[in-house]
């Protein structure tokens, strides 16, 4: 211990720095302060310059990015709102944004009820609880292009794929689930559910947990059913947490590139080309070099654009949620 | 013993020391006095390939002592290639396709080595219009051509019997070409035909078809898309995919998932360049016997002829003085003294066929007929493809008319033609006149914009 250490004894430095902190004014606090502040500092320090260099520099880089013509070889130059105006005048962005709104319509519709189904039904389940939750987080684990790539046997257009064999048991033809441009959509959505819906199992699974068990009795008391104590305890009490994984699943999938990349490219004729693949293609599928001011342009506007609208939706949903 | 404040800020400067050291863990190159380069090597090939490449690169850095190779997996495509090249991890010596040559070196995206190429022995016996793909405008040779093709027709010899046709008489006319694909789709249940459409390939192979029927999709600055040929082209698409069912049902390809289903017997033919047979029998495990190989067929007009292409070997414009020498050095030694050197032919046709690498795939000559012709006398004894089943390609396309690919936008045109494509393909009433109208408006934009 050293001469300037005004800990008493039997105390740790764990506990030194806030039981200092929170008694300022009396003798040496304040030299405390700084060192538990030089500490967290130190501490937090890799991880700031981990987050800065690849996160906020990144972002940042964009912005400036946004606003000129480079090819990241030769020297940038500034070209002011020229980008932004290049992307408006793109045919493709009203194709990609609707294409990217009715993937999050179905997500939505399809995607977003069947976790809280399968998390309430198997908070129900008394035995091999665990076992059931490990199998539906299974998918979450299995890496998303090996994922992409089970679920292509799946979809084989002919009569030997998957569905299709098991479509034939029924008599039913054989479907082009990536090739038909009605269904290739739904058939995203369907691998994209399955690929993520295990994280957000979890999530209720463990809201479900912290549900005070009385009410449940009280509801039962009073005679209500099955039916009655989902919509009136269950839902209302993970009402907080529908409400994050609701914000947060418009986000992810606004952002959906890894289904429609790697099954159809956006294909066919361009009816999954999504907001996130328009960005790559502008900046990596362009003989002019890559045209990174495009891409940064249009993920700027797209960033906003969900900033914006997270901002709304915390601010409308803010008397929900307590 | 460490107070427990002390051993604190140890560990926070530890943690701090260590995430430095993770941010300045790109190490450098070594200091031993030698130019070091790193050079491109095909993904995904056999052992004995990559044992072969290894021999070549110890051969080489044993005549120049003062440099040193190191490979790099590599394999062109649109996406990885543009990402490579801005994020600077393009290994010092690369490969691109004809196409996007002139581009880069206008941009200043790849080294200028003209100074070191101007001092090949070979540099003014190129072919002019081949040369002219890695040239400036002032005809400054920044990329050297290695490689020239002309598009083909690869049919599956197999498919062919099984569906009662001759293989060694393949489709001479297009309608010659559907009437096949029928039969082989009626017969066997694989596609009859198939053709790529994504990545750019969609368009890229519906451009030679139009230039095989004798029309173009640019004339100068000009995008030409709607033409009688593109609509003869996409009309007969039409009918293979819905009257005649013969394009399986598999419809959506790029340049290697064409070539994996080809190479597994699921395909009756394909459109794609001459010299695939290397990427068949090496990454996909072709069946030499499945094979065969026939020129495009061309239409009638003076226009018609067949699209080439071929390969440039750059080198990274991240690449310093010494290296730039050194990459072109390698180029000289890997890719052309086995075109202009009997012993270097024969060494390497010989390492090929002693690790089972097909020699003697058909090309184009990069330099004039008479020196290819030679080149090809030098490597006889090793030819261990089946040329025989090549001849119907390789006994005329020395005389069909060589187009080169259009200029302007390139990727970007091929793009939408990729869209028409795939229209024709998954929409049964896909509409030609308006799919090639906003081609049209879209061709144009692309080519106005990069003007």
């Amino acid at each position: 211990m050293t001469t300037t250490d005004t800990r008493p004894a039997g105390v740790t430095g764990d506990q030194a720095g806030p039981r200092s902190a929170a008694r300022p004014g009396r003798p040496g606090s304040r030299l405390a302060r700084a060192r538990a502040g030089l500490h967290t500092l130190v501490f937090l320090a890799p991880m700031l310059v981990v987050f800065g260099v690849f996160s906020w520099l990144p972002i940042g880089r964009a912005i400036v990015m946004s606003f000129q013509r480079t090819n990241l070889v030769a020297d940038p130059v500034f070209v002011g709102f020229a980008n932004f105006q290049q992307v408006f005048a793109d045919p493709l962005l009203w194709t990609a944004i609707q294409n990217t709104g009715y993937f999050a319509l179905l997500a939505l519709v399809f995607g977003y009820p069947i976790p809280l189904v399968a998390a309430i039904l198997m908070s129900e389940v008394r035995k091999m609880r665990g076992l059931f939750s490990a199998l539906a987080y299974l998918p979450v684990v299995v890496p998303p292009v090996v994922a992409v790539l089970l679920w292509r046997l799946f979809y084989d257009a002919g009569e030997d794929g998957v569905f299709n064999t098991i479509l034939g048991w029924f008599g039913i033809a054989p479907v082009a689930w990536l090739q038909d441009a009605d269904i290739v959509m739904p058939s995203l959505v369907l691998e994209a559910t399955w690929a993520a819906a295990g994280g957000t199992v979890i999530i209720y699974l463990a809201a479900l947990v912290g549900v005070d068990p009385s009410l449940y009795e009280a509801a039962e008391i009073d005679g209500a059913g099955v039916w009655r104590k989902l919509w009136h305890i269950t839902l209302p009490q993970l009402r907080g947490v529908l409400l994050i994984t609701f914000i947060l699943q418009i986000i992810g999938t606004a952002q959906v590139f890894l289904e429609p990349f790697l099954f159809t490219d956006g294909g066919p004729a361009n009816r999954t080309l999504t907001l996130l693949l328009l960005i790559y293609r502008y900046a990596f599928t362009n003989s002019l070099g890559g045209d990174y001011g495009a891409a940064a342009a249009l993920s700027l506007m797209l960033a906003l654009v969900l900033t914006a609208f997270s901002m709304l939706y915390f601010r409308l949903t803010r008397t929900w949620s307590s | 013993m460490l107070t427990s404040r002390t051993a604190k800020t140890a560990a926070a400067l530890t943690a701090l020391g260590v995430s430095a050291l993770g941010l300045a863990a790109c190490s450098d190159e070594p200091d031993d006095g030698k130019t070091h380069i790193t050079v491109t090597i095909d993904a995904g090939l056999e052992q004995a390939a990559i044992d072969a490449f290894e021999a070549r690169v110890a051969q080489f850095e044993d005549a120049n002592p003062e440099i040193d190779v190191e490979t790099q997996e590599y394999t062109w495509t649109a996406g990885t290639f543009t990402a490579q090249l801005a994020g600077g991890t393009l290994p010092d010596v690369f490969t691109i396709p004809f196409t996007d040559g002139r581009g880069l070196i206008e941009r200043g995206q790849i080294a200028d080595v003209s100074a070191y190429t101007d001092a090949l022995p070979y540099r003014d016996a190129f072919n002019p219009n081949i040369a002219a793909a890695g040239e400036d405008a002032d005809g400054n040779l920044w990329a050297v051509p290695i490689a020239a093709y002309g598009q083909g027709l690869h049919y599956n010899r197999t498919l062919f019997e099984a569906a009662g046709l001759d293989p060694d008489a393949p489709p001479t006319t297009w309608a010659e070409v559907q009437a096949a694909a029928k039969a082989i789709s009626d017969a066997t249940g694989e596609a009859g035909y198939s053709v790529m459409t994504n990545d750019n390939t969609g368009g890229w192979i519906l451009t030679t078809v139009v230039n095989a029927l004798g029309g173009r999709t640019e004339d100068g600055a000009t995008a030409t898309i709607d033409t009688p040929q593109m609509r003869e082209a996409l009309t007969q698409l039409q009918t293979m995919r819905w009257t005649d069912d013969s394009m399986g049902d598999t419809l959506q390809y790029d340049w290697a998932t064409i070539n994996q289903d080809f190479a597994a017997g699921r395909i009756g033919m394909y459109v794609s360049g001459g010299g695939n047979y290397g990427n068949l029998f090496t990454q996909n495990g072709l069946n030499p016997d499945d094979y065969g190989l026939t020129v495009l067929p061309l239409g009638t007009g003076p226009d018609a002829g067949v699209l080439g292409g071929g390969t440039l070997a750059a080198v990274s414009p991240n690449a310093e003085a010494e290296e730039q020498e050194a990459a072109v050095a390698w180029i000289d030694f890997y890719y052309m003294e086995k075109l202009t050197d009997q012993a270097a032919a024969v060494a390497d046709a010989e390492v090929k066929a002693e690790t089972g690498q097909p020699v003697g795939a058909p090309e184009l000559p990069v330099f004039d007929q008479a020196t290819y012709d030679e080149q090809q006398t030098w490597i006889a004894e090793y030819v261990n493809v089946p040329v025989e089943q090549m001849a119907p390609y390789t006994s005329q396309v020395f005389t069909q008319p060589l187009l080169t690919e259009p200029v302007t936008a390139t990727q970007e045109v091929y793009a939408t033609l990729d869209t028409v494509v795939q229209s024709i393909l998954t929409d049964e009433n896909a509409d030609i006149d308006a799919l090639l109208e906003t081609a049209q408006t879209n061709a144009q934009a692309a080519m106005d914009a990069a003007a």
